[in-house]
């Protein structure tokens, strides 16, 4: 059984199809890129996973479970967690505070013994403090542990977004537009961290991206689209070769 | 008889309701903010055109009060927002919110300060007259405060549909920076903005010391006008003008049919039932925020 | 230059940094447990003012600083908490028992006018709430065989463990009831934000969006917080009422709601210092323009008049000065201070600079 399955899904915004009887499926362990022009419905795919939109028809299954009966919060429960294309972070906290937050979905106590800050909440703190800690480690998050997001430059607010998602303890990492912004260097420390993700930490990976270096350097399967629907899939090269992509980038040839 | 009576003279309290609601939705479509000292602009307006028409103050011509007043009102908009909302650029709304209710109380000091506390009437040569239909008696005052509403909703409606510069500032609303790139000069637009909203102001207080008399509180009728604007829509011009209609009118009816005490509760009570069953106002529709 | 060297996870979970500043906040707390013996009755009577404020403070701090919903409808709580206490007590509910349930109470209602309020963002919120603070005014006149209505009601004085405490007689002990109740509050505060549930506030306050996608349920963490600054506003209500032993319907007008919101601005949104500072300021502003006053016309022969609405004014010019220059309140130039001593010589001027972002719109149409 895949992971992560879209079934016939479609999105109608008033007149507009945003996204047109999609079906794909992201299989454990592997790194699935979607890619396409702008306005092709990537991220949209993104919002639809993430319940902020419901579909006007078709199914969405995670680990078997369907996920178009649960509320957008209860996503996370399942073990998907997400970036934002424009980086949604908490600004006016710290670092370390915006990890915390990401380990929210394991939270075990409840308003009185929080208010009494019982030594089971003191607990559950310890316990969350080092499951963060490696992620800090693991993305070299150190230095930045104590700032304030508002004072962040943008390269490093990326990372932090990304490792707020991987404290959420994720089965399927969504990541919209990891490189966007990024310079070149910093584009291929993220090539190798979504590599180590997927292989150290086993995290399925499935990412919107432009830059066609990275997401043929770390994808197995990439998924083509256009005008809400899917153009081609399978391997980058194929993809890459498949005529009617480079049709779309580039137009028909004259 | 009786009930037309009480629907013209809630029609023309409504009117200046509608004015201050304009004036808040002048300075939202525009700016975004929400000016909360909108009621206490009308509330000086009215006391700058006493200090220059009544005879105790300086004297001066009705008609030449007019202008000056409504100029002085222009150049507070635009002076408040070069210096102080201009400041305010990016910060979240309820920062403005907060601000523009601290202006407000400063406003409503040096208005205490420099007019004193005690209501006064607008000298005018209306007042006094009436007109009457049959067995209706209409004050000159209630008559042309609708009347004067009416052009000026009209005339602002036409300039944001119409005109270039209307349009400019209602797109350096929906997004400063896309309207900055857009070779819209965002800021100009925006202290025009509330130039504009001082001057509909002065125009609301003018209307609203000439039917009745002004103190320094009168200002937090702005309330009032708030509950007006929201009723509207909050980003329709002529939805403010209709939230005003229905708040000025809804009270002489509530406190006739229902009892004294309700027409305070009323414009409220209807304020809290649009935000709960249709939370952006009777004549509008919603969208939501795009990730 | 003073570094703190963390070396345990503790370090950062437990309220203080260091031995230093428990030892600052120990002092701090023996100052204000010895205040009744330095201070005369009338400087210890606004001290328990500042106090209460501070309550109501951190009470809407937790909605607005922490959750980022503005409320301008505060006042509506107090006098809810305020009327739910003595009505109790008059019921013959004693007062350790009838203080408590006020609290509790008023959070329920919190919780139910939140379910509504919800689903109102920004400055609509801050519209709703304020109608509603309007509308509690009249509804006190209107349900005048359990409020008093226009007349009023009198609180009497109330049983702490035996002992007879009402604020003229027992000055001191009314104190330190206030304070007890202060150091409660601000306990289970601290303890709040260094748990889940304050960061999932915060998280909702700063972007809804990614809230959610961690797993925070948005409405059910606004209402959370709904409840528990409304119950902590019931408190401060309660003790307002038992400190201006007389009140009626005017007493929690919305004025009060839009001073509490300007307070807590001034104070410095998002921290439990800043609802202390801003009480500071409210409850001295008065005396200290009174004195001011006299000062003035001592010195320059001028009358000693009372200007009405001149507080008001003076609170407003100090309200814009600090939006305008410093938008963290005291709170942020207090930490901008310490961090320069802290640093000394390596302060820079852009350490607390924050990015603006100029393409954000809270607007949905």
């Amino acid at each position: 059984m895949s992971l992560l399955e879209l079934e016939n899904v479609t999105l109608k915004f008033g007149g507009l199809t945003a996204v047109d009887d999609l079906s794909f499926s992201v299989e454990e362990g592997e790194v699935f890129a979607i890619v396409g022009p702008n306005g092709a419905g990537k991220s949209t795919v993104f919002n639809l996973i993430s319940r902020f939109y419901d579909p006007y028809a078709g199914k969405i299954r995670f680990d078997g479970h369907d996920l178009l009966k649960v509320k957008p919060s209860g996503v996370a429960a399942y073990g998907v967690a997400r970036t934002f294309q424009n980086i949604e972070l908490f600004e006016h906290a710290t670092v370390l505070q915006n990890l915390l937050v990401g380990r929210h979905r394991h939270r075990q106590t409840n308003l009185l013994s929080e208010i009494f800050f019982t030594p089971s909440a003191k607990r559950q703190e310890m316990e969350n403090r080092e499951k963060v800690e490696e992620i800090i480690d693991f993305l070299d998050l150190q230095a930045y542990r104590d700032k304030m997001i508002a004072g962040l430059p943008y390269g490093v607010r990326k990372v932090v977004e990304v490792a707020r998602a991987l404290a959420t303890d994720p089965k399927l990492l969504l990541l919209d537009e990891p490189a966007s912004g990024l310079s070149v260097e910093e584009t291929t420390d993220m090539r190798w961290w979504i590599d180590d993700i997927r292989r150290q930490m086993g995290i399925t990976v499935l990412m919107v991206e432009h830059d066609m270096g990275l997401v043929s350097g770390v994808s197995d399967r990439v998924l083509a689209m256009a005008d809400g629907a899917k153009l081609a899939l399978g391997t980058p090269a194929e993809v890459q070769a498949h005529p009617a992509v480079i049709e779309a980038y580039l137009g028909k040839a004259s | 008889m009786d009930n037309l009576q009480l629907l013209i003279s809630g029609l023309a309290n409504g009117c200046v309701y509608g004015l201050i609601a304009l004036g808040f939705v002048l300075i939202y479509k525009a700016t975004e903010a929400v000016n909360f000292a909108q009621g206490d602009f009308m509330m000086l307006g009215a006391f700058v055109t006493i200090g220059l028409t009544n005879t105790e103050y300086m004297g001066l011509p009705f008609w030449m009060a007019l202008p000056l007043s409504m100029g002085l009102m222009a150049l507070l908009g635009y002076l408040l927002d070069r210096f102080v909302i201009r400041r305010m650029f990016g910060e979240s709304q309820t920062s403005v919110v907060i601000l523009t209710i601290a202006l407000g109380f400063v406003i409503r000091f040096f208005a205490g300060l420099i007019w004193g506390h005690e209501p006064q009437t607008l000298q005018n040569p209306l007042a006094g007259k009436e007109l009457a239909f049959g067995g209706l008696v209409l004050g000159m005052e209630d008559v042309a405060v609708i009347v004067v509403t009416l052009l000026l909703t009209w005339g602002l409606y036409v300039f944001f549909s119409k005109t270039k510069l209307g349009l400019a500032m209602q797109g350096a609303s929906q997004n400063q920076l896309a309207a900055y790139y857009m070779g819209i000069p965002v800021k100009r637009v925006q202290g025009l903005i509330w130039a504009l909203a001082g001057v509909v102001a002065c125009v609301a207080g003018i209307l609203f010391a000439a039917k009745g008399s002004v103190d320094p509180n009168a200002g937090l009728m702005g309330i009032k006008a708030f509950a007006a604007a929201v009723i509207g829509g909050f980003g329709s011009l002529p939805g403010a003008l209709a939230g005003g209609l229905i708040v000025g009118v809804i009270e002489p009816f509530a406190s006739r049919y229902i009892a004294a005490g309700y027409s305070q509760i009323a414009p409220y009570a209807l304020l809290l039932a649009v935000l709960i069953f249709r939370p952006h106002g009777l004549f509008s529709q919603v969208r939501v925020k795009k990730v | 230059m003073r570094i703190v060297f963390k070396t345990d996870y503790m370090q950062d979970i437990r309220p203080w940094k260091d031995g230093y500043q428990l030892s600052l906040y120990l002092l701090l707390l023996v100052a204000v447990v010895i205040a009744p013996w330095v201070l005369d009755d009338f400087y210890l009577g606004e001290l328990t003012n500042v106090l209460i404020w501070a309550i109501a403070g951190l009470g809407l701090m937790v909605l607005t600083g922490h959750t980022g919903q503005a409320s301008l409808g505060h006042a509506a709580f107090l006098a809810f908490g305020c009327y739910a206490n003595i009505i109790l007590i008059e019921a013959g509910v004693p007062f350790m028992l009838a203080f408590p349930l006020a609290g509790l109470i008023t959070g329920l209602v919190g919780v139910i006018v939140a379910i509504p309020a919800l689903r109102l963002h920004g400055v609509y919120l801050a519209i709703a709430t304020l109608a509603m603070s309007i509308l509690v005014d009249d509804i006190i006149v209107l349900t005048e065989p359990w409020t008093g209505g226009v007349g009023g009601k009198y609180a009497p004085a109330v049983n702490v463990f035996g002992i007879m405490i009402d604020r003229w007689s027992t000055p001191k002990e009314f104190y330190w009831l206030t304070l007890a109740v202060t150091v409660i509050v601000t306990l289970g505060y601290i303890n709040l934000l260094r748990a889940p549930l304050g960061r999932s506030f915060i998280a909702v306050r700063d972007s809804e969006v990614s809230a959610q996608a961690m797993g925070i349920d948005v409405s059910r963490t606004k209402a959370i917080s709904f409840g528990l600054s409304c119950a902590v506003t019931g408190l401060a209500g309660a003790l307002m009422g038992l400190y201006a032993t007389a009140f009626n319907n005017e007493t929690f007008s919305v004025v009060i709601s839009i001073q509490l919101l300007m307070m807590i601005v001034i104070g410095g949104l998002g921290s439990i210092h800043g609802a202390f500072f801003g009480a500071i300021v409210i409850g001295f502003l008065p005396q200290f323009l009174s004195i001011s006053k006299e000062y003035v016309g001592a010195v320059f022969g001028g009358s000693t008049v009372a200007i009405p609405g001149l507080e008001f004014g003076i609170f407003g010019m100090i309200l814009i000065a600090f939006i305008l220059f410093e938008p963290m309140g005291i709170y942020g130039r207090w930490l901008k201070i310490r961090t320069w001593f802290e640093l000394f010589p390596f302060y820079r001027k852009d350490m607390f600079k924050r990015q603006k972002s100029y393409l954000k719109t809270e607007r949905l149409r």
